[in-house]
């Protein structure tokens, strides 16, 4: 079969010259070159015509990152002190290939690919926003997960001296920070691990040198600067979850319908939200991916399965 | 003195003054001041110094009594008056820009959402104090005028308890406020038992 010609743009790029420009610049950064235009994407997922990239500086300056401190300016603001080379990523349980890696071996021979997200954070605010990641199944399959793998937590670093917000007191959280995913949500083709953010490599403030991404689930599910990964049998304990287990479920998927007990999550407020414009708007059930996730939650109360 | 009334004036409308400046400059350039969720940040400005300013209302009675500082007193009305008008503010910017006057909205989130429920009901005690502030009412109720006015010593914890519930992590801001104001309430135990045994 002759290979299709690049005609149409994907679904996740958007006419911005400026954002065609860089991503040139970062597919011949990377080494990519012709590469990047032929990458494999997930053609039935679609961005809604009203969905805009939101501004870099704000992408890169208004971060929930509490590592960093408690303000969304924060991150920005302290997140240099943060040492990202090198950078060892520890792998457990229930796989063949457990033990330390450097991030260079693990990144070794996977693809990076573009993804422009809707970004949906559990406060009532979202972007949209130009990653460049690697497929989570591929990252993972590395480590050849066997049969009890059922779920796969993923753990932030914990660096009190260069992260100050683990050095503050009455933050409420017992660190490091941990989340988790069910099994097939992490080897769903959606789910990536991020190393770049519009075509540059990750700001220390969005979670350098890598990150999840789950764009279906509120922003918090999605770990920054992931040292450990581990294959469990059971659900992992999250740190949210275990915080405040009425407020936060392990499943985190966006749902207009079922309310936050401090937030209404039936709408949400686009960014850059201004006075004139506040640009609110109503919440996607699944962020707008249902048509590609909803599946792996046949059958489930999503009202319980918070 | 009425010098003392002018400074106090321009320091306790100076938040105000900042967010008006901050209006007028992201309305002609959006996020240059109030960032990228502009209502967000007007929200949380008026209510911070809201609680802020009903805890200056209460230091100023101490103030006088521990530092002489005799005019004091004059000062309380204005302090209280400036708090309301902030949290009014506050109240105002969550109506318009995170609820978007939506109605519905608005009422599942006073009855659905306990710290919506506690801030309105501060707001609404305060406002009783708001309208009863002025020599008229003083002389109308009488002695009663400063029973009601002891409301003042609810509203503020129920203030707290509204950051507080709001609060996702990083409680340090409303432990300090919390912490202020078991300090000026110690003080007022303190004086009254020195009152009490010196007569």
């Amino acid at each position: 079969m002759r290979p299709r010609l690049p005609a149409a743009p994907r679904w996740y790029e958007i006419s911005n010259e400026q954002w065609v420009l860089n991503r040139r610049e970062f597919a011949k950064a990377t080494g990519l070159g012709l590469l990047a235009s032929a990458l494999p994407s997930v053609s039935h997922a679609s961005l809604q015509p009203d969905d805009e990239v939101t501004p870099e500086g704000i992408v890169t300056q208004y971060n929930n990152f509490y590592e960093f401190g408690m303000d969304k300016g924060d991150p920005a603001e302290n997140a240099h002190k943060l040492t990202t080379e090198p950078w060892t990523v520890e792998v457990a349980g229930e796989a063949a290939k457990t033990g330390k890696f450097s991030i260079e071996d693990v990144l070794k021979g996977l693809t990076v690919e573009e993804r422009i997200y809707r970004f949906r954070c559990v406060e009532a605010w979202s972007m949209v926003v130009p990653w460049q990641g690697i497929s989570l199944r591929k990252v993972l399959e590395k480590f050849e997960p066997n049969g009890n793998a059922k779920f796969v937590e993923f753990t932030t670093l914990k660096r009190p001296t260069e992260m100050v917000g683990q050095r503050a007191s009455f933050s409420g959280i017992d660190w490091p920070y941990v989340e988790g995913l069910r099994m097939d949500e992490a080897m769903h083709p959606l789910s990536i691990m991020v190393t770049g953010l519009f075509g540059k490599p990750l700001p220390k403030q969005n979670g350098a040198p890598w990150r999840l991404m789950v764009p279906w689930k509120y922003g918090f599910k999605s770990g920054k600067s992931i040292v450990r990964i581990r294959f469990m049998g059971k659900p992992p304990r999250t740190t949210w979850s275990l915080l405040a287990p009425n407020e936060y479920g392990f499943y985190a998927n966006v749902n207009p319908k079922v309310a936050h007990p401090r937030w209404s999550q039936a709408s949400e407020r686009r960014l850059p939200s201004s006075l004139l414009s506040p640009n609110r708007r109503p919440t996607m059930p699944f962020n707008g991916y249902a048509n590609e996730v909803a599946g792996l939650y046949s059958g489930m109360d999503l009202r319980r399965f918070f | 003195m009425i010098w003392s009334w002018w400074i106090a004036l321009i320091l306790f409308a100076a938040p105000g003054l900042w967010a008006l400046v901050a209006i007028v400059v992201d309305i002609g350039n959006p996020g240059q001041m109030l960032g990228a969720d502009a209502g967000e940040t007007l929200v949380r400005h008026f209510g911070e110094w809201g609680l802020r300013m009903l805890l200056v209302t209460l230091a100023l009675s101490s103030l006088r009594r521990r530092a002489g500082f005799t005019q004091a007193i004059r000062l309380r009305r204005l302090a209280g008056l400036t708090a309301f008008t902030y949290l009014s503010l506050h109240g105002l910017s969550y109506l318009w820009f995170l609820a978007g006057f939506e109605w519905l909205q608005i009422r599942e989130d006073l009855v659905e959402r306990a710290y919506i429920t506690v801030g309105f009901a501060a707001w609404l005690i305060l406002s009783v104090l708001a309208v009863t502030s002025t020599r008229g009412w003083q002389r109308r109720l009488r002695q009663r005028w400063q029973t009601l006015h002891a409301l003042i010593y609810l509203a503020i914890p129920l203030g707290i308890l509204h950051l507080l519930w709001l609060t996702k992590a990083g409680y340090a801001e409303a432990l300090v406020y919390a912490l202020v104001y078991a300090i000026l309430m110690i003080e007022r135990l303190l004086a009254r038992r020195s009152r009490q045994t010196a007569s």
